[in-house]
């Protein structure tokens, strides 16, 4: 499907460069509110690390890893931390944001009866969602340099895998978004949002769940992302990790799919 | 030429058939009126022409493409000024301008100039800064037709240009429109104001329930369905109803109204003169020229559908 899609869209000159102007929209409309709103968004992963991590962490102690290795609590916490951000800054502006503009401002309507295509409206605001969950991750990754929780060379490593999460958060966010009726079923979205950032691998190893829990947990998107990023910043990549990789472009594609289907489906009746 | 030529176009949603087989034609250089009844089939009619909404059913060809193959193609030569503003609120007003350029592929500096010049042409070049959501609805609607115009459009389609706007706003926007037809814009326009087809349409359809009625330029309907002039006639009485059979033979055609009589006649003064020879003596008389208002209601009636 990708290598169906993909060329189509990165054909210079048309889609990509519409999809692009979407950004452009987005970035015209920046002002000072929007700064607190992405700094909120920052700040919760590093209240999670510091009073779980750090502080639930002293009373943990060093926890022993599935191949031997021996790890202070905070460094397992800190890239599910940056997993779960790079989910929520995906899904804020995917889920409400893009719902709000689709629904309510009618933004899409106006945008659509010029040469842009659904897709490229879905593709432009993914990648802008993106950026967003990408400036947390970069934060993030600073902050964990900065407490020895990972090296430079290996955050480098996991900021790329975070722009792929986000991605894929993003995209499915964006294809949940158009099946939503109203602000209500977001609710929804939320408590499952919530729920994946408690029991992907986050707080707690897979391992410690009854096998069945565990085979539930493992298939969960949050899962497969914590589960590279902790590879990345804490050394130790399997093939496992191609799994997750694959795992998460597949989302993607059909996430990013699915919002330009529904989106055509809903505007262009 | 044609610019857009349908041939027994339809739309279906779901078992609802909005429009029902249409055929139209509209020339380049033309103002084109869509006329009806709201729920006649006018808007449905105007997305697909924007090439928003897929035919269910017939053909349609614009700018001699195919609207379900070259969308992108056809849309980048056209301007849509839609029933509802769609501005973006969270833009400034010039920005409105700025950023939909961009999704036609404008350059950046092409879009600032043409902003500059069609803020300028609606008159809202004092508000470029302002933010669009405090904006009244006769400047948001400018801004929306300025919006349309960003691209420079060969055929700009104005879905109910002047609806909900105060008397200042609509002459205002007919006036720039105008303005547009003699610069060799063709327009497209739908509405159910009388005066606003008189005033802006070369030729029109009249629509109902999702079907053409009517067609023709705004004298051409008047002399084809109705007569020269209407007299207006008011008894003093509960009920207009008695009278209208002391009417008969009067005129071309009477048609009675819960408060007056109208008689549809070619000479309104002869028609009056014999209402005065059959002693009936209403309360008021008003002879007045034929509209197409008058065309409109025989056509469609006068029942309220909403």
């Amino acid at each position: 499907m990708v290598s169906l899609v993909l060329p189509r869209l990165l054909a210079p000159g048309g889609p990509a460069r519409r999809s692009a102007t979407m950004i452009e929209r987005n970035v015209a409309t920046l002002r000072g509110a929007y700064w607190i709103v992405v700094a909120s968004g920052l700040l919760e992963p590093v209240l999670y690390l510091l009073s779980i991590g750090v502080g639930v962490g002293a009373l943990i102690g060093d926890l022993t890893l599935a191949d031997g290795r021996v790890v202070r609590y905070a460094e397992f916490v800190a890239p599910a931390m940056l997993a779960s951000s790079a989910m929520t800054g995906a899904l804020a502006e995917t889920t409400f944001n893009f719902f709000g503009k689709m629904k309510y401002q009618k933004l899409y309507d106006g945008i659509l009866a010029t040469p842009v295509r659904p897709i490229e409206i879905a593709l432009g605001e993914l990648v802008w969602a993106m950026l967003r969950g990408t400036i947390y991750a970069a934060a993030f990754l600073a902050l964990m340099i900065a407490m020895d929780l990972t090296t430079p060379a290996r955050a480098l490593a996991a900021l790329a895998a975070t722009v792929l999460v986000g991605f894929t958060f993003g995209a499915l966010g964006m294809a949940l978004s158009t099946f939503m009726k109203s602000w209500q079923d977001f609710d929804l979205i939320s408590s499952v949002q919530f729920a994946l950032f408690l029991f992907s691998g986050t707080f707690v190893p897979a391992t410690a769940y009854p096998a069945v829990l565990q085979w539930v947990v493992e298939v969960t998107p949050l899962y497969r992302a914590v589960h590279l990023i902790r590879a990345l910043t804490l050394g130790g990549v399997t093939w496992t990790n191609v799994i997750d990789v694959l795992y998460l472009l597949v989302l993607l594609a059909l996430g990013l799919v699915a919002a330009g289907r529904r989106m055509g489906k809903l505007l262009l009746s | 030429m044609a610019l857009i030529r349908a041939r027994g176009l339809v739309k279906r949603f779901g078992d609802f058939t909005a429009v029902d087989g249409i055929d139209v034609e509209v020339r380049a250089g033309e103002a084109f009126g869509f006329l009806g009844p709201n729920g006649a089939g006018k808007s449905s009619t105007m997305r697909m022409i924007g090439c928003v909404s897929p035919p269910s059913d017939g053909e349609l060809s614009i700018l001699g493409l195919d609207p379900r193959r070259d969308g992108p193609a056809i849309r980048a030569r056209l301007g849509v000024c839609p029933q509802l503003d769609n501005l973006d609120a969270e833009l400034s007003v010039r920005e409105n301008l700025t950023t939909y350029a961009r999704f036609f592929g404008i350059p950046r500096k092409v879009a600032r100039r043409r902003a500059d010049e069609l803020l300028d042409f609606v008159q809202l070049s004092e508000r470029a800064d302002a933010k669009v959501e405090p904006l009244s609805g006769g400047m948001k609607r400018r801004l929306t037709i300025a919006r349309a115009l960003v691209n420079e459009p060969e055929i700009v389609l104005l879905d109910e240009p002047t609806t909900g706007l105060d008397p200042q706003a609509r002459h205002l926007v007919w006036e720039r429109l105008f303005r547009l037809k003699q610069q060799g814009v063709t327009l497209v326009l739908t509405t159910h104001y009388m005066d606003e087809a008189e005033q802006l349409c070369d030729r029109l359809v009249v629509m109902d329930g999702g079907r053409i009625v009517a067609e023709g330029s705004p004298r051409a309907l008047i002399e084809r369905y109705s007569t020269r002039e209407v007299v207006e006639l008011r008894f003093a009485a509960e009920s207009q109803e008695p009278f209208a059979a002391k009417l008969t033979g009067v005129g071309e055609r009477v048609e009675v109204l819960p408060d007056r009589v109208l008689v549809y006649a070619a000479d309104g003064d002869e028609a009056v003169a014999e209402v005065q020879r059959r002693a009936l003596a209403p309360a008021g008389v008003l002879v007045r020229r034929s509209s197409l208002e008058d065309v409109f209601l025989h056509l469609t009636g006068r029942t309220l559908v909403d």
